[in-house]
């Protein structure tokens, strides 16, 4: 055995290097002001929903189209005008939080299956909202355009044949879509946030006109044009996730919000759609949506467009309405049949592949069961948490109690060790709170708990080694606590590698609760190994220099009577 | 007994784990053949979260009773009505209502006992959803016993990883047999403290291991002491190591028991502490008598280790003719796995040098 060399350990440096790491997590947590963290439903009150999907052939369903679904349900909750809720995906699950209370139906609407269907378009306008509340954007639907907010496509849009006799710009449109992909897309971008639609601006002069003034409205049933003129696009809640049946006309908004439109019945439905797919045009290099129907959506398509293109605008276009939106609504350029079908007009990159997403995404029928609906009260949250707080409280009291009793004197610097390990796990918790968003949730709380254990293992392997030395009896303790670092340093990590591994594969692989409370005991075993290495070992070295612990005093915990060993003369059984 | 405790506390005991291997392996097996036994006949009293329905919680008015609240809430169409106490609240639960049903109930049971909607508290859960969370949890296990393999493998050595395995298993097998016999529910809660479980199982295996490593190496090529002895030697020295370390783990698990079924009643916190706390019992026993004398079992295959035994056992029985005639060896008790016993030998077979 080598013999010790303390002279190489500063552990005085090392203390201060902790305390600098300490005091950087302790400013931050002043600086932002994140003395409490965030907790998580179960603690503060509100309803979850776990949503799973439900594939015909029991495979897992395809990642896209589950991200997909979690873009559409964000889309659903923040038009419900709820603020604070979140969507996230949970392996192939859904969840969606929502804090508070009485949020049923917001809970009912959000977990309702998305379906498509093709519509003819039978008047539109504007999104004009009654003039009393919001006077200056009425617009009458002559206008000759509603006026594309940021990032909207500059022309309108048309579907033709594909690969047939390239048509350059639609010419049969005449109406410009505002279809903002962008503006949606970073609508789902802002989860959790408000995310209000962009504030449609019609160039058109403000006007008392019927918004439906100069339209054909034959055909039109007299209680869908009276919701046609009282319906608002402008707002949040536009009819996001309303089921509409097939069957009859609806009334319905533009994705963005900027325009509103009558549709008829649907004729044909998303399911019938085989691909959608975002490309180039060869000849002129702009983006387009290719797409192509199964037969009997082929031929009901062929006649949808040819119906549509002998029609006079606005009733030339056909919407494709989807979880009760238009998302577009090309004009046609004429009978397509067959089903490849092509839709162009100011497509970006972007555009296109959001389009094309949807159409096939949308139309997926990814369908999704309410796997768990769990709603805690905030009295019932407050519970748990005073319960998770107390019996943590409770149990690093005893733990440090037991220490003590045990260990005495070297207890003393498990406790502190164990002081220290609290302070450093509070920190991370606020500070990970703050700024990655992390809410805490009662498995979490458990997980730190019950990880009090495994921190305090460490103290007591260290001080075994320190005894084990001690009782051989051949060296001062200065020189034990450094003979027996050595080797008590890599029990440890050896031990906290094999919790660490268990909390990584915990925290991947499983659900819900079970990966936040892996979460915590893999943060302890990290914490445990910087208070250790940081704390205890250079406490320890410093101790050792100390007569109460170098002599051996009663109350040390390494005293000559405790150790079994009542005199050095009695020393003489050495190791060969 | 301060004696024995004086001598815990230092460190200065000798008990044979190893050794008695036979005892412990007949002991684990009848253990797992109860417990296998108790999960085919009872099976596993599965939670509301695996079989699928609804829980209520609400607080417990003080002039309630159980069979009132049963009542008001069969009088909503549900049939299979459960009222538990569950600290200041009761906790009820029914099967598995749809989206209709549940605020029917919600607004009974508010109406009857005054308390506002929104404080009940409510859970639905689809009767698939438990064998997801179950499949999830197998795949975690088998992942985790393979990442804990490999590496274990790396830091020590297949045997140890397998040994340390092994008493996973028997963990695992025996706890869900407690379960099974006492009817204790299991929901993902308790699957948490399983899982938990395993990782201080192998912590505390972990811990013994290295010091068997530690201990083995020093043997080399001398006679003094079989792989056995050495092993029981080093599960000696971190006995009171275990001891201490199971004892701390199970201390604020303890507290979680002890405040989850006082304060809060059925719940995360109970079912958890509960599963933690039989889990860790366990395992403290596995650690000590399964884990290393299978790892023992394993190494005395090995030629380098038998050759050993085969050589310790020569001088063994040389050093017990000399002792023989020095009436003082009878006062050693088990013998050369001590370290007292091994010096002892040692100066013997100088003698006869």
């Amino acid at each position: 055995m080598a013999p010790p060399t303390s002279s190489q350990i500063k552990p005085g440096r090392t203390l201060l290097a902790l305390l600098v790491i300490i005091l950087a997590m302790g400013a931050t947590v002043v600086f932002q002001k994140a003395f409490v963290p965030k907790f998580g439903l179960d603690l503060a009150g509100g309803t979850t929903v776990t949503l799973s999907p439900v594939t015909s052939d029991g495979k897992a369903p395809p990642q896209e189209s589950l991200d997909r679904a979690v873009s559409i349900i964000r889309d659903r909750v923040n038009g419900t005008g709820i603020s604070d809720a979140e969507v996230a995906r949970s392996g192939d699950n859904i969840v969606i939080s929502v804090p508070g209370a009485g949020r049923d139906e917001a809970i009912k609407l959000v977990a309702t299956t998305a379906e498509m269907r093709f519509r003819q378009v039978l008047a539109v306008a504007a999104a004009s909202t009654p003039p009393a509340t919001l006077p200056t954007t009425a617009a009458t639907p002559n206008s000759p355009a509603v006026t594309p907010s940021a990032g909207a496509s500059p022309a309108g849009r048309a579907v033709s044949k594909a690969l047939a006799e390239p048509t350059p710009t639609p010419t049969v449109t005449r109406r410009a879509r505002s279809h903002t992909a962008t503006g949606e897309k970073s609508e789902a971008g802002t989860r959790g946030k408000a995310a209000p639609s962009p504030t449609p601006t019609p160039s058109a002069p403000a006007g008392e006109e019927d918004p439906l003034a100069g339209q054909d409205l034959t055909g039109i049933d007299p209680a869908t044009l009276q919701r046609f003129r009282t319906i608002d696009c402008s707002a949040k809640n536009r009819g996001q996730g309303a089921q509409d049946d097939p069957n009859k006309q609806i009334v319905a908004c533009s994705q963005d919000g900027t325009a509103r439109y009558i549709l008829d019945k649907a004729a044909v439905q998303g399911s019938q759609i085989t691909t959608a797919s975002a490309g180039v045009r060869q000849d002129t290099g702009e983006w387009v949506v290719n797409l192509d129907f199964k037969s009997q959506g082929a031929s009901q398509w062929s006649d949808l467009t040819a119906k549509a293109f002998g029609a006079q605008p606005p009733r030339n276009q056909i919407g494709v309405v989807l979880d009760g939106l238009v998302i577009t609504a090309p004009a046609s350029n004429g009978r397509i049949p067959g089903g490849k079908t092509e839709i162009s007009g100011g497509f970006t990159q972007q555009t296109a592949t959001e389009l094309a997403d949807q159409l096939k995404y949308g139309a997926l029928p990814l369908k999704f069961v309410q796997s768990s609906v769990v709603s805690v009260s905030s009295t019932l949250g407050q519970d748990q948490l005073r319960g998770g707080l107390i019996s943590g409280a409770i149990g690093l009291l005893i733990v440090m109690v037991y220490l003590l009793l045990y260990y005495r004197g070297l207890g003393a610097i498990g406790i502190a060790s164990l002081g220290v390990a609290t302070i450093v796990t509070y920190l991370s918790v606020a500070v990970l709170s703050a700024n990655v968003g992390f809410r805490w949730s009662l498995p979490h709380i458990i997980g730190l708990v019950v990880s009090i254990g495994i921190t305090a293992d460490s103290f007591i392997v260290y001080f075994e080694r320190i005894r084990d030395e001690i009782k051989e009896g051949r060296r001062t303790l200065r020189a034990a606590v450094e003979v027996a670092w050595r080797r008590a340093k890599r029990t440890i990590l050896v031990a906290d590698a094999v919790m660490f591994i268990a909390a990584v594969v915990l925290y991947f692989l499983a659900v819900g609760g079970v990966a936040g409370f892996a979460f915590a005991m893999g943060l302890t075993t990290l914490i445990d190994i910087v208070v250790v290495f940081l704390f205890t070992k250079p406490l320890m070295s410093l101790a050792a220099r100390l007569r109460f612990f170098s002599k051996g005093h009663k109350l040390s915990g390494l005293d000559a009577e405790r150790m079994g060993r009542t005199s050095g003369t009695e020393q003489t059984l050495q190791e060969a | 007994m301060p004696g024995i405790i004086s001598r815990l506390y230092r460190g200065d005991i000798d008990i044979d784990f190893v050794g008695k291997r036979k005892l412990w392996y007949g002991l684990s097996a009848l253990l797992m053949a109860v417990s296998i036994l108790g999960m085919v006949i009872h099976g596993l009293n599965l939670g509301v979260e695996f079989r699928g329905g609804s829980v209520f919680e609400f607080p417990r008015a003080a002039s309630s009773s159980v069979e009132e609240v049963r009542e008001t809430i069969h009088e909503e169409g549900v049939h299979q009505v459960i009222v538990q106490q569950a600290g200041p609240n009761w906790r009820v639960t029914t099967e598995s209502l749809d989206t209709n049903e549940v605020p029917k109930v919600q607004q009974a049971v508010a109406k009857k006992y005054h308390v506002d909607v929104d404080e009940v508290s409510t859970q639905v859960i689809g009767a698939t959803w438990g064998g997801e969370v179950a499949k999830k949890a197998w795949i975690g296990l088998a992942v985790f016993m393979l990442a804990i393999m490999l590496y274990l493998s790396l830091a020590f050595e297949w045997r140890m990883a397998l040994a340390a395995i092994v008493a996973l298993v028997h963990d695992l097998v025996i706890t869900a047999g407690i379960y099974a016999w006492s009817g204790f529910e299991v929901t993902p809660a308790t699957m948490l403290g399983f899982l938990t479980i395993l990782g201080y199982s192998l912590y505390d295996a972990v811990v013994v291991f290295d010091m068997i490593k530690e201990v083995t190496g020093k043997l080399g090529t001398s006679a003094k002491m079989t792989y056995t002895q050495a092993a029981n030697n080093a599960l000696s020295h971190t006995l009171i190591r275990s001891l201490n370390t199971s004892l701390v783990a199970i201390l604020p698990v303890a507290a979680i028991l002890f405040i989850g079924t006082t304060l809060l009643g059925a719940g995360t916190l109970k079912d958890l502490s509960l599963a933690l706390f039989v889990g860790m019992v366990v395992g403290t026993y596995s650690s000590l008598c399964v884990a290393t004398p299978i790892l023992v079992t394993l190494k005395e295959r090995e030629p380098q280790w038998q050759a050993l035994a085969k050589r310790v056992a020569q001088r063994e029985a040389s050093a017990a003719k000399a002792a023989a005639a020095d009436a003082r060896g009878s006062k050693q008790t088990v013998g050369a796995s001590s370290q007292n016993g091994a010096a002892a030998s040692e100066d013997d077979k100088r003698k006869k040098r």
